[in-house]
């Protein structure tokens, strides 16, 4: 590679990471938080004893995994709009990925309710305490730690999928190299550079992950 | 007036009969002990004591908490009766994440919304009462299976129930931390505590009980002080299982002979 193309890395990193610092991680901060909301009812809703209740939520489950995300994102941002709706390209993004997260993780999050033992309910049930505040209190932050891989995979997945948002004009890391990239025709230096910056994102992520697991399991010693 | 009143209770696992009609009578402050082999139904009818186990059919009745089991209770109904007794189970179900204090308080915090300061205070009360003071802020996966199953007692107790109940409470015990339990269970029923007791302990029925009920196949075969059932049974099955349990190689040596 000659000097000019260095050049424009160099030049083209901090574009790049103000990409990902306006765009790729508050897209992913915010669609993970308002998906875990929406993932932990949807599993709440699956396991209740209401059967069109957890139909519906079966049913939401099965369409968000039986479809693409980025299907879905073009239904929010460019087929809503013919019915009348009309949304910006960031809500948007933010919108499909908090659905997306919320049927992924509803799985993860009734599986991890389910790996707590049956005798942790009925202690629960002997100490005076009803459904929510058996939640609450007992099984939930026991589910917590169950839930911390998986929840880390969707978590990691997202950062990686809302590139996806560049499709609908989301100024956000991948974004900012096409932009940089389709005039220079150095493609192969600037998603290289996208790559790698994403990479780095996901290894921080996974060292917090590391950090959280120890410390939700801090009241268990083998 | 008596603490328990079971009148015709039956239930049914499936197509199986697990209790078919019983009566059972605790009086208050008296020490009841249920004994019988495994599959005879003395876990289930402890747990129709606070509705863990809802019976097909019959009358339970706990203090002033009656369900007639003729009818689907309500919720209400249901909680009521799950108030009156506190519970102490097999594999003591301490919740993992919570200390050993936190484990005890955390249903009169929480549930009957007594002050924090004051329900730690308690709570270090009834750690010290089952020998536990300096274990408080130890997780449970830091104590021994004793020391689980007191603070299993103490959590139980925190609640101050008028009657406290017992599901084989040393049967998942390593031998040697059997008789810390059993020496709490002995201290509360010095202090009067209304007990019912699942256990396989006929040591513990003997001297501890005031009466032992002896079940087998679903029904209670025979009931009476533990001098009567234990001392001098009139039954061949409460002999039989007697014998079995007091001396677990005879059959063995019977056959040989």
């Amino acid at each position: 590679m000659d000097a000019g193309v260095w050049e424009l890395l160099l030049n083209s990193v901090g574009p790049l990471v103000m990409g990902a610092i306006v765009g790729t991680i508050p897209l992913t901060v915010l669609s993970f938080v308002f998906g875990l909301a929406i993932a932990l009812a949807v599993a709440l809703a699956r396991m209740s004893a209401n059967r069109l209740v957890a139909s519906v939520a079966a049913v939401y489950i099965s369409i968000i995994r039986g479809t693409p995300l980025l299907v879905q994102l073009f239904i929010i941002f460019y087929a809503l709009p013919m019915l009348g709706v009309v949304i910006d390209p960031y809500p948007s993004a933010v919108i499909a990925f908090s659905l997306n997260v919320g049927g992924y993780a509803a799985e993860a999050i009734r599986g991890s309710i389910l790996a707590i033992p049956v005798g942790q309910w009925e202690a629960a049930r002997t100490i005076g305490m009803g459904y929510t505040l058996t939640m609450r209190r007992v099984i939930l932050p026991q589910a917590m730690r169950v839930a911390v891989p998986p929840l880390s995979n969707t978590f990691i997945s997202l950062v990686k999928d809302t590139s996806l948002a560049s499709s609908i004009m989301v100024t956000e890391l991948l974004r900012r190299a096409q932009e940089i990239a389709a005039p220079s025709y150095q493609f192969l230096a600037l998603y290289s550079l996208a790559a790698l910056i994403y990479w780095l994102i996901c290894s921080v992520l996974s060292l917090g992950q590391q950090r959280l697991e120890r410390y939700l399991g801090r009241y268990v010693t083998v | 007036m008596s603490v328990v009143s079971v009148r015709s209770v039956r239930k049914a696992f499936g197509g199986h009969v697990v209790l078919h009609d019983v009566n059972l009578d605790v009086t208050e402050g008296s020490v009841t002990t249920l004994i019988g082999p495994s599959g005879s139904g003395k876990t289930t009818l402890l747990r129709c004591l606070n509705g863990l186990a809802l019976p097909d059919a019959g009358i339970v009745r706990v203090n002033d908490v009656t369900i007639d089991y003729g009818a689907k209770p309500s919720r209400e109904a249901r909680k009521a009766l799950a108030a009156q007794s506190g519970m102490v189970f097999q594999a003591h179900h301490l919740f993992p994440h919570r200390t050993a204090l936190e484990n005890v308080i955390e249903g009169p915090v929480y549930v009957q919304k007594e002050p924090v300061a004051q329900a730690r205070e308690r709570g270090m009360a009834l750690l010290a009462q089952v020998g536990l003071a300096e274990k408080a802020d130890s997780y449970p996966s830091q104590l021994s299976g004793g020391q689980q199953q007191r603070v299993g007692i103490a959590r139980a107790l925190a609640l101050r129930p008028t009657l406290m109940l017992f599901d084989e409470p040393t049967s998942a015990l390593d031998p040697e931390t059997v008789g810390d339990v059993l020496t709490v269970l002995r201290d509360l029923a010095e202090q009067g505590w209304t007990m019912v007791v699942v256990t396989h302990e006929i040591r513990f029925a003997e001297q501890v009980a005031d009466h032992v009920a002896f079940l087998d196949g679903g029904v209670i075969v025979e009931e009476g002080p533990p001098a009567q059932v234990l001392g001098d049974p009139t039954e061949p099955r409460t002999r039989r299982f007697l014998r079995r349990v007091l001396d677990p190689l005879a059959d063995g040596r019977e056959e040989q002979a």
